[in-house]
This record gives C-alpha cells, structure tokens and sequence, in this order.
C-alpha cells in the first residue's frame, strides 16, 4: 500500500493493502480494493457501501483513465477515501481533486509548497465535477 | 462578441500564472522535459524545428479589432513579425523563447485572448462557420454553442488526459463550411419540425491517417442537454479508447471498432446516467451567451446596389464577397494567399491593418477561416468599395478565394518537427503557374499536406497533395475527389507519387484535362465525380 | 559522422555540440564518435541543451552537411524566408538544403 503524502480525510486511513478488483470478488470482507486502468469502476458498485479506501493506479500520467474512474465512483455514492497512487505529478493535482481523489501518494514525493500551490490555484471552476464546488454558471444565475 | 466577466477573467489570468510558475520550475530544473512537455503543449507551446512555437487560440476563429491589433504586436514585440493563421482558425507563431512564453500569454489575457488547450491530448478550440451570425442559411448563431462548449471544456477534469487529442465543431446551417464531419465531434445546430432547436451530433469523423467521416449518432439532443450528452460521448472515449497505439487512439477508431450502434447504445446508457449529475448550465447561460452575439445593429433601409464600374473591385466583389442576412450588408473575405505568398501568413502590419479595417467597416469584427483567410463578416455595401481599395494597397485585395490560388498548406518542412516533405514551396509554385487560369478554372480547392497528420487537409481538397519522405527526399503523392461540407468525401491517390517539379506538372495536368472535358456548369470537383479517376491516371502517367 | 542536436532550452534556438559547448552553426558541430549518449546525458541534465539527439552528417571541403534534409533545414533556417535564415546574404544557401 502507498502512504498518502496529502490527505484530505479526518478519518483513520485504512492500513490494509488494497485487492486487486478480480481477488475482491473472492473476498467479501476486503475494505480497500486498488483499480488499474483498465478495470471496470463500475464492477465494484454493488460493494461501495463497505469500501473504505480505493487506490486508483496512474502508472503513467498521461493515463487517464482514472479520472472517469473517480468520478463514476463519487457519481453512485462512494464516500470512502479514493487515493491517486503511481505517477501522480504536481500537475495534475487540481485535475484529480476535482474528479473526487482525497488522497494523493505520489510514487515520488512532491514538493509540498508546489502543490499546495496547484490545490489553490484556480478560484473558480466551470464544470459541475465530484468535489462539490459550484460551476461559474450557477453563480452567474444564483 | 462574447466578453469576458471577472470570472472568465480570472481563470485566464490564473493560468497565466500556472504557466509562469511552471516555466519557471522547468527553467530551474524541477521538471524534466518529458515532464514539462504535456504541461507546455497544453498552452499550446511546441518545440518545432527552429524554436518554440505558440498556438494561440481564436475560440470559433471569431476575433475583434483590438483583439486583432494585439495578435500583430505579438508578432512584433516577441517573434520575426509575422504570424500564421492555421486550419483550425487560430494563430501560431515561429519563433518564441521559453522564457517570454509567460509574458505572451499575459499580454494575451489583456484582450480576452489565451493558448489554453491548443495543443495536447484534451478538448481543443471548438471551431465555426465563419460567416456565422452574418449567413443568410443560418437557423441560428452557431457561436454561442461553441463558447459554451469552450467554458465545459476549459480545464475539464475529467477529459485533460484523453487517448488523444479531441476537435470540435458547432455550425448551424446546412451548408456546412467548417468541414464538420471531420471532426471529433461534430454538431449542427438544427430547427425541429415543432420550430425547437436542438443538436445534431456527428462522432468520430477526423483526417489523420485514417481518414473517416463522422456518422450521425443522435439527430436531436435537446438544447438544454447537449453539454451532457457531450459529456457522455467523452467519457464512453476516456474510459475505452486505444491507449496502446497513439496512431489508432483518436475516437473515430473507437467509434468504428465498436461499430456506430455499440458506440451510440453505450453513449446513451452514459447520458442516462448523467442527466441526474446536474451537469448541465441552465438555458439562462446560454441565453446570457447568446445575448452577446446579437446582431450589431445593423442599419435598415440601404441600397443593395455597388458600383462595379472599376473590373478589379468586380472581380474580387465577385469571387470574395458572399450574400449576407441583413439588406445593404456583405461579408468580405480577406485572402491571405497572394500569388507566390506563403498560405496564412500574415504581417504585424497586414494583422493591426485589418484590425483597423474591422473597426471601421466591419462592427470591430474578424473571422478566421479553416481555409486560412480572414472575414469581415458586416461590411455595408456602400462603403466595400473603400474598404477594397485599402486592402488592395496593403497587398491584401487577392481575387482568389476558393480558386486554385486559395491553397490550404500546413507549414510543412519548413517549420513543422513532424513534417516530412516542405508544403509552402509547392503552394506556391502551383499558385505561380496557375495564376494565370484560375478564374477560368473557377473554384478548385487544393490543399498540401506535409505529413500524414493532414493538418492541410489533404483528404478533403478537390486536388489534395500529401508530401511523404522517401528515402530521404521529399516526395508528393496526388489525391483527387475530396471534399469537405454537406456532401463530404474522401480523396483517393492517384498513383505513383512526384518530385518537387513533377507534382506542380501534375497538378496542371489535371487541370487542363478538366477544362478540355467538363460540361457546362461543372466546377472541377463535378467533373472528377461524373468522369472518374480513369481519365486523370491516363491524363497523369498515360 | 555523429552529430549532436538539440535545442537551447530558454531561446529553442537550434544548437549544435562544438566539443565544448553548444554552436549556432553546423560547421562548428563535431564527430562524437561513440560518445553521443554520454554528453547528451550530461548536457541535458545540466540543461545546457533540450531535446537534444544524434543524426548522421558528413563532412568534406564544404563543410559539415547533417544527411537528412530536416537536419538541413534546421542547421540553415526556412526555405521559404530566406531573410529568417543564418545566412540572409547568401542567395544560394536554400540551394544547399536540398
């Protein structure tokens, strides 16, 4: 399992190393569960009740495959802790965070004052995504 | 227009800074080049042959006066004093330093202007009609689509790192002049026979390598639900589309591999899904957009008549001006294709001039065209006559446009890393030879690729040339029948490719045979579909 | 012969490995032998050049010519503006590009 470098959760982080999705289906009492690209978000719907962290593989960045992921997944309910591991860069931070990753473990560390310049750097949104923020369209028409 | 409020303000000017920081980080080495590549190429900074270059983006090739003035002084204050117009209405320039890249895109936020997402594997700038809000044939203003589509998509969080990149196009009229099927996505605004609008979508059309023109998917998305079925159509192409193969990751491969019905059966399920995810602005947004792009006030009770009394005003009346909604009122094109000139490239001078123009003659509007040429769109019949004669002065009055002489051409070898075969020389060496027949020709699209990217559009000239390295030297192969709009088809190649010399020979020997064998009526393209390829072989290697 | 390529990575001028730092001009770019991954290694970490590589060239009593007509376009400027190319006096130059 990768130690997340940010956290946004107040939560106790789960300590068990996340399944791939085919063990999941053989083990109904796994809590964390770590999607590759190419798996199917959707296969794990009918359990996000008792998911507590899903780490979401980005083995090279320029895959991305995980942001509908994340999203598809805060879309049906899943409230637990969604973790971006792997090739996760400064970057994309704010990309990620919008998609509804609360926890970042970058395969190598980032520099903290960069991304936490990156997490602040816009002030406004234009798309409705799974970080609640509200689009410039809704607060142009109230 | 479409202006600016502080919020779209403040999310160029964020980006600007974005840039700088990131620049900086790439200057002081905390990014590698491999790392920093995606991140500059997503504010449209290419490393080309000779230097960096810039893609600025011309949302819906739509510009103002200042807006235009301001693209000249770019030219000057940071590159050689010249700019490009491409095939994607926007603007590039050649010879850009890293470390002034920040300083360009903050002058371009002054006037509402950015490079977001002009290069890079994500949503790109929605192209147009370039007569729209002037066309007579229009059902609506297509524009205030496309900027509604360029907010969605600015900075999507979901759709940044997509297989590939992704163009759109938004017209609203039959006669589609922005080569919509070959696009990504393309969608024609379109009246229900209840007098509702809504939209057609067209998916999985593109040039490239694999040609293909994009298949109706869905005639009519209501207008209140396009942004999320556009939404729907990316993610069912984020989540599938090849990843192993970046020559077979652009979505028409999607959408033919899986078959039009599975595409469209898997986007619908999407939509479903997304319709209850509020991701839809309401249609008091768009209304807010469309408020924007009402008309200029046109006046009311003007002469439809001109004075053709002088031949060369007549002729590019004639052969560059088009019949526009309101009495009294033209849209004029201005070609950027002098005999010999490089297609698309413009001075800093030639750029503040038709700002100027625009200003005065044309409501401070300017269009750019896919055919690398700019519009003024309103231009009051009364006063064409004084605008032509400060165009003409300027070098800018060339009666060509859609004549052999308006060659589409992607810079090429000369500038271009991927390229393998120079275009712009080609032009204009067909331009030179065939400058003397062109008006007896008549319209001929001919457009020069330098690759098999097919940024000059290759597949769909009337005469397309693709330029290929063989063994080392440039070499051009011949495509004839393509075409673009309402009845879009697909070039096929000839045979044999050329030299340098040979394909200009070639060029002119296809034109001579159509003049020798088209019947009345018949423009160059009618010819080539009612005779065949069969006459042109023998004509060419016979 | 080997050359080395690359461009500056402030200014994207197109530069060229002289044996000891990075030239303008291709007359100036040297043989590198069997050493072109160490000095791109080197060179591109201390960001003295970007997106630097090798290409084969010849040299003969008319100087250092790279083989592949990018190369040349690249070392001279764009055919089509000969006044943005390095030699803007020398009419002919374009002539040595193809």
């Amino acid at each position: 399992m990768a130690e997340a470098q940010f956290r946004f959760r107040d939560d106790e982080p789960v300590g068990d190393p996340g399944v791939t999705v085919d063990a999941f289906g053989d083990q109904s009492n796994a809590a964390a569960v770590r999607l590759e690209p190419g798996d199917e978000a959707r296969d794990l719907l009918p359990h996000i009740a008792r998911i507590r962290l899903i780490e979401i593989n980005f083995p090279v960045y320029g895959d991305g495959r995980g942001y509908t992921a994340a999203r598809v997944l805060r879309e049906a309910g899943y409230t637990g802790e969604l973790r971006a591991v792997g090739d996760v860069l400064v970057d994309q931070l704010t990309f990620m965070r919008r998609c509804g990753f609360d926890a970042f473990a970058p395969e190598v560390p980032l520099d903290p004052a960069d991304a936490q310049a990156a997490f602040d750097r816009y002030p406004e949104v234009y798309q409705t995504a799974a970080d609640g923020r509200i689009p410039i369209w809704a607060k142009r028409h109230g | 227009m479409y202006k600016y409020d502080t919020y779209d303000q403040a999310m160029v000017d964020a980006r600007v800074e974005e840039f700088r920081d990131q620049v900086r980080r790439r200057i002081d080495g905390h990014l590698t080049e491999d790392q920093f590549k995606p991140l500059r190429l997503m504010n449209g900074l290419y490393l080309q042959l000779h230097a960096y270059m810039l893609r600025v983006a011309v949302p819906y090739g739509t510009l103002s006066g200042a807006q235009m003035h301001a693209l000249g002084d770019i030219a000057d204050k940071y590159d050689r004093g010249y700019g490009h117009f491409t095939t994607r209405q926007n603007i590039q320039y050649n010879w850009i330093k890293l470390d002034e890249a920040p300083d360009i895109l903050a002058d371009l936020a002054k006037v509402e202007m950015h490079a977001i997402q002009t290069s890079g594997n994500c949503i790109r700038n929605t192209s147009s009609d370039q007569y729209a809000g002037a066309a007579a044939d229009e059902v609506t203003d297509p524009r205030p689509y496309a900027e509604l589509i360029r907010q969605w998509s600015t900075f999507h969080p979901e759709f940044s790192y997509l297989p590939r990149k992704f163009k759109m196009a938004v017209i609203a009229s039959d006669t589609d002049r922005a080569a919509m099927r070959l696009h990504d996505i393309g969608i024609q605004i379109v009246r229900s026979d209840a007098g509702e609008l809504g939209c057609a979508f067209y998916v999985g059309g593109g040039m490239g390598r694999t040609p293909m023109i994009a298949p109706l998917i869905n005639p009519f998305v209501p207008l209140d639900q396009f942004i999320t079925y556009a939404e729907a159509c990316l993610r069912v192409y984020n989540r599938h589309g090849r990843r192993d193969n970046k020559y077979k990751a652009r979505i028409k491969i999607l959408v033919h591999e899986l078959g039009k019905e599975e595409y469209t059966r898997q986007v619908e399920a999407e939509f479903a899904h997304l319709l209850t995810q509020n991701i839809e602005p309401p249609l008091a947004e768009l209304e807010r957009i469309k408020a924007q792009f009402a008309d200029p006030g046109f006046e009311t009770g003007l002469s439809d008549q001109l004075d053709r009394s002088d031949p060369d005003f007549a002729l590019w009346v004639d052969n560059n001006c088009v019949t526009h909604k309101a009495p009294g009122y033209i849209a004029a094109t201005i070609s950027l294709k002098p005999i010999g000139g490089i297609p698309g490239d413009a001075s800093a001078d030639q750029m503040r001039l038709m700002a100027r123009l625009a200003t005065q003659y044309s409501f401070d509007e300017l269009r750019v065209t896919h055919a690398q040429n700019i519009v003024l769109p309103h231009v009051r019949k009364d006063q064409l006559y004084a605008l032509w004669q400060a165009l003409d002065e300027a070098g800018l009055g060339t009666a060509n446009l859609d004549l052999v002489g308006d060659i589409i051409a992607c810079p090429g070898l000369d500038y271009c890393s991927l390229a393998n075969a120079r275009s712009i020389p080609v032009a204009q060496k067909i331009g030179q030879r065939l400058a003397a027949k062109e008006q007896q020709i008549g319209e001929l699209k001919l457009k020069i690729s330098g690759c098999i990217n097919a940024c000059g559009h290759h597949h769909a000239g009337h005469i397309g040339i693709l330029g290929v390295d063989r063994k080392g030297t440039e070499n051009y192969q011949l495509l004839l029948g393509g075409c673009e709009g309402a009845d879009t088809s697909l070039g096929q190649i000839t045979g044999p490719g050329f030299d340098e010399d040979g394909i200009v020979d070639a060029v002119e020997k296809a034109t001579e045979l159509y003049l020798s064998t088209r019947a009345e009526g018949e423009r160059f393209l009618d010819t080539y579909r009612r005779i065949g390829m069969a006459p042109f072989k023998e004509a060419l290697y016979g | 012969m080997k050359l080395l390529t690359g461009n500056d990575l402030k200014s994207g001028a197109v530069t060229w490995w002289d044996g000891v730092q990075w030239s303008l001009h291709v007359e100036d770019a040297i043989d590198v032998g069997d050493h072109a991954d160490t000095i791109l290694a080197r060179e591109s970490a201390a960001r003295r050049v970007n997106a630097a590589y090798a290409i084969d060239a010849t040299k003969d009593e008319n100087g250092v010519r790279p083989a592949h007509i990018k190369e040349r376009i690249r070392a001279l400027g764009p055919t089509v503006r000969p006044d943005l190319t390095l030699k803007p006096a020398d009419p002919a130059a374009g002539q040595w590009v193809i």
